[in-house]
């Protein structure tokens, strides 16, 4: 192949477009930038698309229609009065004559019918001898916009069933008992025992927390031991290094899968502590303590589990003090520890409380941890102490979401909206602290 | 000399200063400040307890599940059937679903969760970026278990509904894997976002001034630029889509099966231990020692990725700062 | 005063309030000062001048070992104060700024009041008395800060509510309230207008009759006029380590000085 001549620049036949060219080049271009940025927007919908399916799913569920059924119908029981209205003799009387006599011993067993008061006479009732069944359960959406449907379908299957609004989300649904039974359950005994938890949790990892945040962000470079004796210098690097693997370890630790931190209290708190943690060892056996499987427990699994996050957003609002102010303080002739009492910690603290209610906020929706800690399904008694076994909200949410009948669905939904307004309620509290406590300091 | 020294004629003049006049500046021991690092020192020990605790359960008891006669080594990681009734325990069924619903999530979260990133870092004004921050937030604050709800009772009807009741099962791994997608998808944005802001300025005015659109700077210029930041929060995404345990356990199913259909149920190591440590229990079974056999492997896992992603991660911050 | 020294030494040598020898401070490896000795006269203001980079700030600030407080920094040789070596080992760091004050480039009250500001140092010192003896403490400090007319009704304001200029002198009065023997300024003025700068020198003038003062000056009209000795510094280019050039009184140094390179700064030729 010969040698070719060189062609000028631009007669090559590689060129930037010329002219008219260039317009339509940019044109065609902005338009490509115009569809993408739109594809961009689109995902930000869908995320917010998400969020309120979610909102919208569970309200759909904890609202909605019920067809309730009763055994009795309570005109038949009464004559055409309402049960309120009958005196306690009537209410006897009436259980008397409906309860086969074997049901009347055990329940004069528990208490002579006659020494009870009517409100307790009217629930009995309600429990041995009306029997009101839900027969059927309808999301909100049906019940409101599939009404025709539903009343057909109603009057064919189960024709002496009435359809009424359900709000699974009620007062008595907050202050009632576990119950197997999900019209009468309540979300009681797992709000206090996540209330128990929150505080627990707080109580531990709160100062544990700030303790290892303030050893880290100020003594860090700190020598503890004599640097001019070899012995001291020796202690002073283990100290040093130590301190550097404590760091890199808090980073690893905060991703490690929560259920792993189950597994670490169940082995230990649950079964390796079990005398401390079943309050056997100080004398508290109040017979509800399952083992080691104790409020303690669980709590001890949780601080562990946001400790890493604790320390971190701490060693932030450590961060976040100005070193002028420190360098004033000690410039002062203040010693290390008044400068940190009494300058950095009171300057951090709005950040440091609400890092710390934001890890625990989020700690207190986990549920993974606390079923392998060993978190009751089933208890109808209060947590009373720190060695009492335990529900909590997540434990009754995710329980109730496998059970397959849609009335334990509907209570689930309302003990998620129940679970959420907790959780809300502490992170406001969590802003408005810090803002009431940033104020305070700049007036 | 004194009276030079003290202008002020008031005999207190010196409160503070007589003391500090006849000063030794000899180190006396601060026998309360030793005391109080002490402490501080111990608190942050804990975390090395923690730690070493994880590490010596998890191996203590997976030793005791290997040591036993039922199983091997060898069986664990090879064979694909997990069914401790019959003495089967190899991991890998729950491994498959793990990474099923794991690079299903990823497939949700990653183009989602970055394109959300890029949108706020490069697009959104002031205004809508300070609407968009919380309602992230907001997503990443739902408790997982609400997550699970949403998967049982909102995702999987839907699928069924698309994909005939006879295809989709009831519990199924596209189900969980979808809405933990979602789940991990605001990791991924604010990480994202973060990596994208830090590329400096210079170098979209450079691609600006060269006369590329926007979109052009943001696809060839700072996604490139930020693009380890981004593999991170991808990494950090995953390691929590694997160790993710709600959404699996309600939405997934109960059975360890060996497939690769999606539509099918299939039981994860995280949904596993949840299910076997939720029943009653009694320690010192082979139950109870398989389920610390499979947090080992999990605990790994999860470890070896967010120590990737933080080398990763430190490496970036070489490059710009 | 002055009367119960430790050192016997000390007594019969007090024309120097601090005095540095042989001082080299590195920042981990690097030289950042090297051999460095001058002193600190009784009831004098010394000014540390030079270019930036020339590290009259390191040196200001190992006279009161706040350079202890960065990581890797060592200071070699002696600073002598009453007799005594600062960086002996057996010398307590904060025993030291206790007694030798300072005052930073940038004006840092804490987001404290006005009082507490002024509180604080004598409390952390352990400070024994009456709220009306502090009340008074606090007010004689103000006043001593030429303050104390411009804030006497508002004590209880936060002392990030004051001008720049006042907060700077609320950071002396904060210095003078434990009652130091030496006070080390930090470029002062750099951040404030020339109104608030020449009240703050007024108020060094004031301060030496009690306080021997050190001042980190890059302002040369200011070591010219608010001065009584100069100490010159200059960065060795060979090894980038800063050095002295001239040390002696303010007067000297500018009117006539003896070295080259202080007369090439001094008349605004480099720095």
């Amino acid at each position: 192949m010969s040698a070719e001549p060189l062609t000028p620049l631009s007669a090559s036949t590689g060129r930037l477009p010329q002219g008219e060219e260039v317009k339509q080049n940019v044109a065609s271009r902005q338009q490509r930038g115009k569809l993408w940025q739109a594809s961009l927007l689109f995902s930000v919908f869908v995320g917010l698309l998400v969020l309120l399916l979610l909102a919208w799913n569970i309200v759909n569920d904890a609202f909605g229609g019920i067809a309730v059924q009763e055994a009795v119908e309570v005109e038949a029981l009464t004559g055409g009065r309402e049960l309120e209205e009958l005196a306690q003799p009537e209410l006897v009387a009436i259980l008397e004559e409906n309860l086969r006599s074997r049901v009347l011993r055990n329940l004069n067993r528990e208490q002579p019918l006659a020494e009870r008061d009517a409100e307790n006479l009217i629930e009995v009732i309600l429990f041995e001898i009306i029997k009101p069944e839900v027969v059927a359960t309808f999301s909100l959406y049906d019940y409101l916009f599939n009404r025709a449907e539903i009343e057909a379908q109603l009057a064919q299957d189960f024709p002496r069933a009435e359809l009424e609004f359900k709000s699974w989300l009620r007062w008595d649904f907050i202050v009632n008992p576990m119950s197997s039974n999900p019209i009468f359950a309540g979300v009681r005994t797992a709000l206090l025992g996540t209330l128990w938890l929150l505080v627990l949790t707080i109580l531990i990892s709160f100062p544990l927390g700030l303790g290892a945040a303030i050893y880290l962000e100020e003594y860090q470079s700190d020598k503890i031991f004599d640097e001019r004796k070899p012995v001291g210098r020796f202690f002073n690097r283990v100290i040093e290094r130590s301190t550097s693997i404590i760091s890199t370890n808090i980073y690893n630790l905060s991703g490690v899968p929560s259920i792993i931190y189950g597994m670490l209290g169940l082995a230990i708190f649950v079964r390796a502590l079990e005398a401390f943690t079943s309050g056997s060892f100080f004398g508290a056996n109040e017979g509800t303590t399952a083992n080691g499987r104790t409020i303690i427990s669980a709590a001890l699994t949780m601080s562990l589990l946001v400790l890493p996050v604790v320390i971190i957003s701490s060693q932030e609002a450590i961060k976040a003090v100005p070193s002028t102010l420190r360098q004033a303080s000690l410039g002062l002739g203040a010693t290390k520890w008044q400068t940190i009492w009494k300058i950095v910690l009171p300057n951090a603290l709005p950040g440091i409380l609400t890092g710390t209610i934001l890890a625990i906020s989020r700690a207190i929706g986990e549920t993974a941890p606390l079923i392998v800690v060993g978190a009751s399904t089933f208890i109808v008694t209060d947590p009373t102490s720190i060695f009492s076994k335990f529900t909590v909200l997540p434990i009754q949410i995710y329980n109730w979401t496998s059970r397959p009948q849609d009335e334990f669905r509907a209570i689930a939904a309302a003990a998620i909206i129940t679970l959420l307004i907790l959780l809300l309620s502490l992170n406001a509290t969590a802003i408005l602290l810090r803002n009431y406590l940033r104020s305070r300091r700049v007036s | 000399m004194a009276d030079q020294l003290r202008v002020n004629s008031d005999p207190r003049a010196a409160l503070a200063g007589d003391a500090v006049k006849q000063v030794d500046l000899r180190k006396r021991p601060r026998i309360g400040e030793t005391i109080i690092q002490t402490i501080l020192y111990a608190c942050g020990f804990i975390s090395i307890f923690t730690t070493i605790g994880i590490v010596y359960v998890l191996g203590q008891e997976s030793l005791r599940f290997f040591a036993s006669d039922e199983v091997s080594l060898v069986e664990f990681f090879t064979n694909t059937v997990w069914q401790p009734v019959i003495g089967e325990f190899g991991i890998l069924p729950l491994v498959n679903s793990t990474m099923m619903v794991t690079i299903i999530a990823l497939m949700v979260a990653i183009p989602l969760g970055l394109a959300m990133a890029i949108y706020m870092a490069e697009y959104a004004s002031e205004r809508v970026r300070a609407f968009l921050k919380p309602v992230i937030e907001l997503l990443a604050g739902i408790p997982t278990v609400v997550y699970g709800f949403f998967a049982l009772t909102f995702v999987t009807p839907w699928l069924r509904e698309i994909f005939g009741r006879d295809v989709v099962q009831i519990y199924n791994v596209m189900s969980a894997g979808l809405v933990v997608g979602i789940l991990i998808t605001p990791i991924i944005a604010t990480l994202s976002e973060d990596a994208l802001s830090a590329v400096p300025s210079g170098l979209r005015q450079a691609s600006l001034g060269l006369g590329a659109t926007k979109w052009e700077t943001a696809i060839r210029v700072v996604v490139p630029a930020a693009f380890s930041g981004i593999v991170a929060a991808s990494i950090v995404a995953m390691s929590r889509a694997i160790g993710e345990t709600m959404v699996v356990a309600l939405a997934a199913g109960a059975s360890p099966q060996f497939t690769f259909n999606p539509f099918l149920p299939a039981e994860t190591m995280t949904g596993h231990i949840a299910r076997i440590s939720g029943g009653d229990l009694s320690y010192q079974t082979i139950d109870y020692n398989s389920i610390f056999a499979i947090g080992l492997v999990l605990f790994f896992m999860t470890l070896t990725l967010n120590i990737v992603s933080r080398m990763i991660v430190r490496r970036f911050r070489e490059v710009y700062e | 005063m002055a009367m119960k020294a430790i050192d016997p030494q000390y007594t019969a040598d007090t024309k120097y309030a601090l005095e540095v020898r042989n001082v080299d401070i590195y920042y981990s490896a690097f030289r950042a000062v090297k051999n460095c000795s001058f002193g600190m006269e009784r009831n004098k203001i010394t000014a540390l001048i030079g270019p930036s980079g020339c590290g009259k700030s390191t040196v200001l600030r190992s006279l009161n070992r706040m350079n202890d407080l960065i990581a890797g920094a060592r200071t070699e040789g002696e600073v002598l104060y009453r007799g005594q070596n600062l960086y002996d080992p057996d010398i307590d760091a904060v025993q030291v700024r206790r007694s030798i004050g300072m005052v930073f480039q940038k004006a840092n009250p804490f987001p404290k009041s006005i009082y507490d500001n002024i509180a604080y140092g004598p409390r952390v010192n352990g400070w024994k008395g009456s709220k009306a003896e502090m009340d008074e403490l606090v007010e004689r400090a103000l006043r001593g800060a030429v303050l104390w007319d411009e804030v006497k009704d508002d004590l209880k304001k936060s002392g990030l509510a004051i001008s720049g200029g006042q907060q700077q002198r609320l950071c002396i009065a904060r210095a003078l309230a434990v009652e130091p023997e030496v006070i080390l300024m930090d470029e002062p003025c750099s951040a404030l207008d020339p109104i608030s700068t020449l009240k703050i020198e007024e108020l060094m003038f004031e301060l030496r009759q009690r306080y021997s003062i050190v001042i980190v000056t890059h302002n040369m009209q200011q070591a010219a006029r608010a001065s009584d000795n100069t100490v010159f510094f200059l960065m060795d280019k060979e090894d980038r380590a800063g050095q002295i050039v001239e040390y002696g009184p303010t007067e000297q140094i500018f009117q006539s000085p003896k070295d080259e390179r202080t007369e090439q700064y001094i008349s605004g030729r480099f720095g």
